[in-house]
């Protein structure tokens, strides 16, 4: 037996471990924050803060002048990511309603280690099959003459942020408490007015929460949409059009930008506000949920 | 620790050779090694890519033995070549041709180098305007950091890119994407569409090129064109080394100009530096002005 003084040692111990574990994750994203700052904020030494926010065209290996405006790789992002939610959300929250509600437990099992397994499926497979699959098959659906547009991304997007939304969305519906179901087939409703009107809504921050999990999975991701939209620069015009998204254009140049140029840091400052639009999203999606789960 | 064991091999014979350079020659280049690595066990050759500024860079740091490069040496490079005390030889590997590259189906067969300019800057954006079908041109080039993207850019476009030009990631990628899309068009240094036979791959077709409007004269992509220089967009491959090269190094660069060597060259579909001056006119400089 260990007498009371080690045990207390022990628990002290222990205390910082996971305190400093903890401390960990914010200590690396204010890192991550301060590189971006330091690095991006001397991109203003060349590069005029107007051109860079309301410039359309990014073009740092020009014939003459070089320009860095960021404008048309912000919408190119949000375009694709956009698309892709438009698909995903509805496909996401209907799977996970089935898988919670309707589906017998045997197939339950079956479809979520299905879901699971499209999770583990690598970004560069499913930017591959955008390349000779669904580029191909929308240029002939759509009679353009290349399927390496926005439309291509968003749909491969979508399937990789259900697996983020399915798994989440379906915690969410089953966690709302039974007595809320019981209590409306009481009165009389059918299981898909219970869904629609009880679960659903009782389930909303959580959905909500799927919702931005899954948009963050999208509007991060590189390599897929680096493959299957064509990387145009252009500032596009709709889903048919090639784009480029910031992710991506910083993964193309980021290796080959010399160390210190210009067009190195403009690539920080890029990733900078990449990185405070993924986390303004966050906190404002954040305050949703809670506002719901307050009323609720 | 490097630069050190450079200095050490220099006054004896190499053993271990890195060649570190242009993404273009790179495929090629490790063929060459190989080939020559199983004539004589006593030598290792390692060959990276990186590109061809990645490989100079190499150079003037003596962390390479030969830099690879699609491009000639800037006068800032050779500047901070000479502050190190390293002296570059240039030496022409091979000459490499950029084909300009449509679907097989396009009913165009050939194009200007004025038509080609207007196309890549965006001024003609129908294939109706040099006389092909009622298609609207989908531009495709080389990412940005490439070397062909900016050789195509200084001698062919000669003003910027337009916006809408597709980016892909290598030269493999857009010939694949051009094989599917019947309005594209794009342009990749001739190995990648060229086989050993000279015949082209299939479903795509390598467009002729009219140096000058109203000259009778297409160019065909063919080493009779490249070499008479009729096909205008012909580059010098370098192979850049410290001073004047010595033992396995010598020995190794010989063999690329060597018999072997000139045949792999012609395999990979690059076209071997002709044996004597007469052999090789290059392209005229005069036509890049016209091409406005």
């Amino acid at each position: 037996m260990r007498s009371r003084l080690v045990r207390q040692i022990e628990d002290r111990l222990m205390g910082w471990v996971f305190r400093a574990a903890g401390m960990m994750a914010v200590t690396v994203l204010l890192g991550i924050f301060a590189m971006l700052v330091y690095n991006g904020a001397s991109a203003f030494r060349t590069i005029p803060w107007v051109e860079f926010f309301s410039g359309a065209e990014w073009r740092p290996s020009a014939y003459g002048r070089p320009s860095y405006g960021i404008g048309a790789m912000v919408v190119s992002t949000w375009l694709v990511t956009s698309g892709a939610m438009m698909l995903s959300i509805p496909l996401g929250i209907g799977a996970a309603a089935y898988l919670s509600e309707v589906a017998s437990p045997g197939v339950r099992s079956l479809l979520k280690s299905g879901v699971e397994l499209l999770a583990g499926v690598p970004s560069v497979v499913v930017g591959f099959l955008g390349i000779v699959w669904v580029g191909p098959w929308l240029a002939r659906v759509t009679g353009q003459s290349n399927g390496l547009n926005a439309l291509n991304g968003s749909i491969l997007l979508a399937v990789m942020s259900l697996p983020t939304l399915i798994s989440v969305a379906e915690d969410a519906i089953r966690s709302v408490p039974r007595h809320f179901k019981e209590a409306a087939y009481a009165l009389g409703a059918d299981r898909w007015t219970t869904l629609l009107r009880v679960t659903l809504p009782a389930a909303l921050p959580g959905l909500v929460a799927a919702v931005i999990l899954g948009t963050g999975r999208a509007v991060g991701e590189t390599m897929t949409v680096l493959m299957a939209t064509g990387n145009a620069a252009a500032l596009p015009g709709g889903f048919f059009d090639s784009v480029r998204t910031m992710a991506a254009t910083i993964a193309i140049e980021l290796g080959e930008a010399p160390y210190g140029t210009p067009h190195y840091h403009g690539l920080f400052a890029v990733g900078g506000v990449l990185f405070l639009m993924t986390l303004s999203f966050n906190l404002l999606a954040e305050r949703i949920a809670a506002r719901f789960r307050y009323r609720a | 620790m490097l630069a050190t064991s450079a200095v050490c091999c220099r006054e004896h014979t190499y053993r271990q050779l890195t060649i570190k350079g242009s993404d273009t020659e790179v495929n090629l280049v490790v063929a060459l090694a190989e080939a020559y690595m199983e004539r004589d066990s006593q030598v290792s050759i390692s060959v990276t890519g990186g590109g061809s500024g990645a490989g100079i860079a190499a150079l003037i740091n003596g962390k390479t033995d030969i830099a690879n490069a699609s491009r000639a040496m800037d006068p800032a490079e050779l500047a901070l070549a000479s502050a190190r005390g390293v002296r570059p030889v240039p030496l022409i590997l091979a000459l490499d041709a950029i084909a300009v590259v449509v679907q097989a189906d396009l009913a165009v067969d050939s194009l200007t180098l004025a038509q080609l300019s207007g196309l890549y800057r965006g001024t003609v954006r129908n294939w109706r305007s040099v006389g092909g079908p009622d298609l609207p041109v989908s531009l495709y080039g080389r990412q940005s950091n490439s070397g062909t993207f900016a050789y195509f850019r200084d001698s062919v476009i000669r003003g910027e890119y337009a916006p809408s030009l597709k980016q892909l990631n290598g030269s493999a990628q857009l010939v694949e994407a051009l094989r599917k899309d019947r309005a594209g068009v794009g342009y990749v240094g001739a190995g990648y569409v060229r086989q050993a036979d000279g015949t082209v791959r299939q479903g795509v077709k390598v467009l002729k090129i009219i140096v000058l409007e109203g000259r009778p004269a297409e160019a065909t992509l063919s080493p009779e064109a490249v070499y008479g220089g009729a096909y205008p967009l012909v580059r010098p491959l370098y192979q850049y080394v410290d001073g004047p090269p010595k033992g396995a190094l010598l020995a190794f660069l010989r063999f690329c100009q060597g018999e072997e060597g000139r045949r792999l060259i012609t395999e990979s579909g690059y076209f071997p530096v002709p044996a004597a001056a007469e052999d090789w006119s290059p392209p005229p400089t005069t036509w890049v002005d016209d091409a406005k």
